[in-house]
């Protein structure tokens, strides 16, 4: 048996798995008295397997993930908290260059933006529908309780496109999808990166838009925590909480970017060409057709209070599983996806830091039009912009109300 | 003497196709019958759909477990929802399981006797074949051993004079003084003795 110091952290091979590489690779938890060792997965299942039968003990796992097995929808059930975020941004929508061309014939163009791009594949599913000789156009998200799934059908939706009906949504893992495109097997896909780039690098695909875009400062990975353990553990895992802390500060600075897309690179982490990278680091994205697009916020690990477990982040994602028909709303349910992000873990362990802690639990999402200083404890903290490209707000303090609004 | 034939529909999705007929052997030798076998998870969907498995087994090396689940979820989209590895309660089932790297569906309702047989079976399996597989590994090493063991000898003999018992013994003392493998020995001095021989052109 190990210490009680040893932490082993379930990743899977992306560009957010970043915060746990380096928190590991920089000695960030060694100098937080952490043994942590990471073990790299090939599946979300896999990660959630091993959380629950303890070979893990945290894991990088997709933030409406943990919600879903508290809720009993996931195959094993084993309680799972979110004490902390691993940053927001990050995926990007993609699709063939067939696909593309098509948009593009109904007026789409490539500066990723969410409302014209999603008229023009309107238009597109439109024809296709008339057509008998066209099959359904066929996306591809990375799981059924993922970000992913939730902001493109949300994207669909706000554009008129019923993704229920007018397309077909399957799941592929991540590093097979820009095969999956490439054969013609999906139409398009929403992924982390570095699996936009990498399609847009190699003319296998056009971006279309990201999730920067859609939903402005929202949340993607989460540190996935074993309920039991942490009960067992609470220092260790204050301890870690504060490393990884301070790793996202440095993967957040713009000087490391350069060394940050060299460790990931390596093998044994994303195991892919820096070139993959850089380009979500730097928030400048090739389009598919040779040219970049800057994307303000499209990956952020630290800043704007990245890593706050906020408790309306996790509202909206049951909104979501409701409005998709994943689980019937109650108030008993509500409260399960509430409490299984955990603020008060994540303030407890950093205020010694001294670093901006928000001083709420949740916010409306949506609120902020522009980059606003918001009450905190500790160093200021400025939030936003946020919010969804359709102009939605999502008040947590009235989830029955948004949860009757949303139309499939 | 044959165990009755077994009607469960189990379909093994495996991509190491060696696993994979040890795994099929054990299951028909254990009475399952209606088995399917397949290496590739492409164009799985409409298998799932066509055989309507009662028990996925998968290997956890599988990224498309992602898939497969959801998949399995959809085709049985009126009924209730998978159960994994048996039991929820089950844990020793589940860790097991995953410490052999396989992984179960199975669908909820089924009875927990009728599918843990199959289950512990395909642990077993998974166990035997890595044993396999490192024992082979082991094998292989131990040659590479020798083959390094060898060349050191050699290079002793040629440059101390030494015979080859005198070699090997010395070989072995170094070892067990440094607390290291004889192998590691032999390549730390092969590695020496090939930077300190004069190379062509610099003689």
């Amino acid at each position: 048996m190990g210490g009680a110091n040893q932490i082993t952290a379930g990743f899977l091979p992306l560009l957010d798995s970043a915060v746990l590489v380096v928190a590991k690779e920089l000695n960030f938890a060694a100098a937080e008295g952490i043994d942590l060792a990471l073990a790299r997965e090939t599946s979300w299942a896999n990660i959630r397997d091993r959380l629950a039968v303890g070979h893990f003990q945290v894991a990088h796992v997709l933030a409406p993930m943990p919600i879903a097995c508290n809720l009993g929808l996931t195959p094993l059930v084993v309680p799972t908290i979110v004490p902390m975020a691993l940053g927001l941004g990050g995926n990007a929508v993609t699709v063939s260059n067939a696909l593309w061309a098509d948009m593009v014939d109904k007026g789409a163009r490539a500066d990723f933006d969410p409302a014209a791009t999603g008229r023009a594949l309107k238009a597109v599913v439109t024809d296709r529908g008339a057509s008998t000789s066209k099959p359904m156009l066929r996306f591809a998200v990375v799981h059924p309780y993922s970000g992913h799934n939730y902001e493109f059908r949300y994207w669909l939706a706000a554009c008129g496109i019923d993704s229920s009906r007018d397309v077909e949504i399957v799941i592929v893992p991540p590093p097979l999808m820009l095969d999956a495109l490439a054969s013609g097997t999906i139409d398009g896909y929403c992924v982390g990166e570095p699996w936009n780039t990498a399609a847009a690098l190699a003319g296998k695909g056009h971006i279309a838009t990201v999730k920067a875009a859609i939903w402005r400062s929202s949340p993607e990975k989460v540190l996935g925590v074993s309920a039991r353990w942490a009960e067992d553990n609470l220092d260790v895992l204050s301890a870690l909480l504060r490393a990884l802390c301070k790793a996202a500060e440095w993967c957040g600075n713009a000087r490391n970017r350069g060394d940050l897309a060299r460790i990931l690179a390596e093998k044994s982490y994303v195991g892919r060409p820096r070139e993959w990278l850089l380009p979500a680091l730097e928030g400048e994205l090739p389009d598919g057709s040779g040219d970049t697009k800057a994307v303000a916020d499209f990956f952020v690990p630290f800043a704007k209070a990245a890593t706050f477990p906020w408790k309306s982040h996790a509202l909206w994602f049951y909104s979501q599983m409701v409005r998709w028909g994943q689980i019937q709303h109650s108030a008993e349910h509500a409260r399960i996806a509430r409490e299984t992000y955990r603020p008060d873990l994540y303030r407890a362990a950093l205020k010694p830091l001294g670093i901006a802690l928000p001083v709420a639990n949740a916010k409306v999402e949506g609120a902020l039009t522009a980059a606003t200083p918001v009450g905190s404890s500790g160093a200021s903290l400025v939030l936003g912009p946020d919010g969804f490209f359709d102009g939605g707000l999502f008040d947590p303090d009235k989830l029955d109300s948004y949860i009757a609004s949303q139309k499939l | 003497m044959q165990p009755p034939p077994n009607p469960l529909s189990v379909l093994v999705i495996d991509e190491n196709r060696l696993r994979a007929s040890v795994i099929e052997a054990g299951l028909r030798d254990a009475g399952y019958v209606n088995l399917t076998i397949v290496h590739d998870v492409v164009g799985i969907a409409r298998r799932i759909t066509e055989i309507e498995p009662d028990v996925i087994v998968i290997d956890l090396e599988n990224p498309n477990r992602d898939m497969l689940e959801n998949m399995f979820q959809l085709s049985r989209a009126v009924k209730r929802p998978i159960a994994m590895f048996v039991d929820h309660s089950d844990s020793a089932s589940i860790e097991a399981a995953v410490d052999a790297g396989v992984s179960a569906y199975v669908v909820d309702g089924l009875k927990k006797e009728r599918v843990k047989p199959l289950l512990d079976m395909a642990i077993c399996r998974f166990n035997a074949f890595s044993r396999m597989v490192r024992e082979l590994e082991e094998a292989r090493s131990e040659l590479e051993n020798r083959k390094l063991v060898d060349r050191a000898k050699g290079i002793l003999m040629a440059t101390r004079g030494l015979s080859e018992s005198e070699a090997y013994a010395l070989l072995r003392k170094t070892a067990m003084n440094q607390n290291r493998k004889i192998g590691e020995i032999a390549e730390g001095l092969i590695t020496a003795a090939g930077l300190l021989s004069p190379r062509e052109g610099e003689r």
